[in-house]
């Protein structure tokens, strides 16, 4: 053992020192655990986009496919449906789309590329349920307007656009999905196409 | 067998902990039937980490195989149907014993100086118990495990700028899926119980070392040589306990205290009994109809509703029309609990001594729960709405009011001994 005087600031320097390279040491190892709970690449890999034939769907007929596992509805929109967009803008949160929940082309006021058809994610923006199609009951909601999307977990209501009603607990407008036009008949969800 | 007793004595402290814990561990005398609770969650802790081993072993966590192998333990694994119904029916007795324990507590100010930690360590229990069942509630893979999770982990999007982020990564996929399920089940059976045991383990040393509250709310140690001995118990308390302070009104937890709640675990085990073998779905409440279908991911069922003890934190997200706030005042209505401890300034704990105000006070509280309770069950209507915004002001309104009130609060003179 050596007699020398205990040299306080080195001792505090090599203490200080061991504990800053131990709590960098200590996140490193936490990097991996919490890492591994982001998606794994297989799941990743099934977020891969999907095509949808949309030739035999009559008018007012809604589509359910399924993309990244969550459904996705393609609504053929009658002329009256559409008609109806303008009739409940003042009682709408978002008439214009303002809120990023789309991609730019479906920022007007069908939300769509094309007004005939609605591509929307069918997941409330509230707390993740799966809102129901009311295609002729509507207006058991929302005075004046037959068809409409109605979250019976909390009763959030969505005019024929996917547009959130206010005074409902759904915060958002239903997101839109990115999705082109391969064709007239086709329809590819989940990439924007060159057309964007 | 003293030899034996000898010999583990000299490596481990066994007889000693015996006697401060147990034989010779003081115990106020006038504990009533709302002491019963904390050993009755004891047992069913013991129920549910037993029953829930042995469901592990035929039990499968993947999105194919759950709901059949529930099914397969229901129907083809030897008494498999009943070591599910114990488990099950013991989640949701998990929480009666709890909600029972806790308001036991606020009623005779246990949360009280010196007992605060005590109570966050309980309140501590509560949430690693919800969460514990929320996520054993996604095993089964039925309808609504599905979509009740896919609620719950949403509401972590209402975080602003990392919620959409956070959310996938507590679910590893863009939705609920097989990964979902296998980390729910590696943290409901190994993460979360150990955290459990060692949160009780603190609970019961941090409670043992300031001793229990009674329902007078009277402390029964005095001060060293301040009581004659004819006053004292005629029985032996361990020296830990009798070298600091002159210890009234005490009885050893064993036997007195251990053949009491034998007795009551009598009648609980009835009704507990009862719902295993004659109602175990207890009319749609314990085990919820829309589970007995397998999960599906494209088909929300038509109203989803959590289980009953999570029902009253549900009312008051749904009474909200934001959202944020929402998320934020029912984790706040938790968050209120764990404060109670520095919200109520009284120097009198038990409410028998306690003004007619704060009577009043905790009785609209208990009601509001109830109510609320009874309203996260009912799908959303106008009225509900209604009533949901107004319980969940007069929730908030207990913890508000009491902070104001208790510092002058006009009570009743507290006695100096339990029994004299």
């Amino acid at each position: 053992m050596s007699n020398a005087p205990v040299d306080k600031g080195r001792r505090r320097f090599l203490t200080v020192a061991t504990s800053v390279v131990g709590a960098a040491g200590a996140v490193g190892v936490a990097v991996p655990f919490i890492a591994s709970w982001n998606p794994s690449e297989r799941a990743k890999n099934a977020g891969a986009p999907v095509e949808v034939n949309i030739g035999k769907a009559e008018p007012g007929q809604l589509i359910r496919v399924e993309w990244r596992g969550q459904p996705v509805w393609i609504v053929r929109r009658t002329p009256e449906m559409l008609e109806s967009l303008s009739l409940v803008e003042d009682r709408l949160r978002d008439p214009n789309s303002e809120e990023p929940q789309q991609p730019e082309y479906a920022e007007n006021q069908y939300r769509s590329r094309r007004k005939e058809y609605f591509v929307a994610v069918g997941i409330c923006t509230h707390l993740g349920c799966s809102p129901q199609y009311l295609e002729n009951e509507f207006a058991e909601q929302v005075e004046g307007v037959n068809a409409g999307f109605f979250c019976p977990c909390h009763g959030s209501r969505f005019d024929i656009a996917g547009r959130v009603f206010a005074g409902v607990p759904a915060p958002y407008n239903l997101v839109v999905p990115p999705h082109y036009y391969l064709d007239d008949e086709n329809i590819r969800i989940g990439e924007d196409g060159e057309q964007a | 067998m003293g030899k034996l007793v000898d010999w583990i004595d000299e490596r481990i402290p066994m007889s000693k902990t015996m006697k401060i814990h147990v034989t010779e561990y003081p115990a106020p005398k006038n504990f009533n039937v709302w002491y019963i609770f904390g050993s009755l969650a004891m047992l069913v802790l013991v129920n549910q980490i037993l029953t829930g081993i042995w469901l592990t072993m035929n039990y499968v966590p993947t999105a194919d195989g759950a709901f059949r192998s529930v099914e397969y333990i229901m129907r083809d694994v030897e008494f498999g149907w009943l070591l599910r119904y114990m488990h099950s029916t013991g989640a949701s007795a998990f929480f009666v014993v709890v909600y029972l324990h806790m308001f036991r507590g606020m009623m005779y100010g246990s949360y009280q100086k010196p007992r605060e930690l005590i109570w966050i360590f309980g309140m501590l229990i509560f949430l690693v118990l919800m969460a514990e069942a929320f996520m054993g509630y996604l095993l089964p893979w039925g309808q609504m495990s599905y979509w009740g999770a896919q609620v719950i982990i949403s509401l972590f999007g209402a975080i602003p700028w990392i919620g959409d982020d956070l959310t996938l990564w507590i679910r590893g996929d863009y939705v609920i899926s097989g990964a979902t399920l296998n980390r729910f089940f590696a943290l409901h059976v190994i993460a979360l119980p150990l955290v459990l045991v060692i949160l009780v383990f603190l609970h019961i040393v941090a409670l043992h070392e300031v001793g229990s509250n009674n329902p007078e709310g009277i402390s029964i140690k005095k001060k060293k040589n301040s009581v004659p001995d004819e006053e004292k118990p005629k029985f032996k308390f361990h020296h830990r306990f009798t070298s600091k302070y002159d210890i009234v009104d005490a009885i050893p937890f064993y036997p007195y205290y251990v053949v009491k709640d034998i007795f009551w675990v009598g009648i609980f085990l009835f009704f507990f009994s009862y719902v295993i073998f004659f109602n175990p779905a207890m009319g749609g409440f314990f085990l919820e109809p829309p589970n007995f279908e397998a999960a599906n991911p494209l088909k929300t069922p038509e109203h989803i509703a959590p289980v009953w003890y999570f029902t009253p934190f549900y009312a008051i997200l749904r009474a909200v029309p934001d959202k944020l706030m929402g998320v934020l005042l029912m984790f706040g209505a938790i968050v209120f609990l764990f404060l109670l401890p520095w919200l109520d300034r009284s120097k009198v704990r038990s409410i028998r001594y306690r003004s007619t105000f704060h009577k009043v006070n905790l009785t609209v509280f208990v009601i509001s729960f109830i109510v609320l309770g009874y309203l996260g069950v009912k799908p959303v209507t106008e009225v509900y709405t209604f009533l949901a915004r107004l319980f969940t002001f007069l929730y908030f309104a207990f913890f508000i009011l009491l902070w104001f009130y208790s510092k002058n609060e006009k009570t009743k003179p507290v006695p100096e001994r339990i029994t004299k």
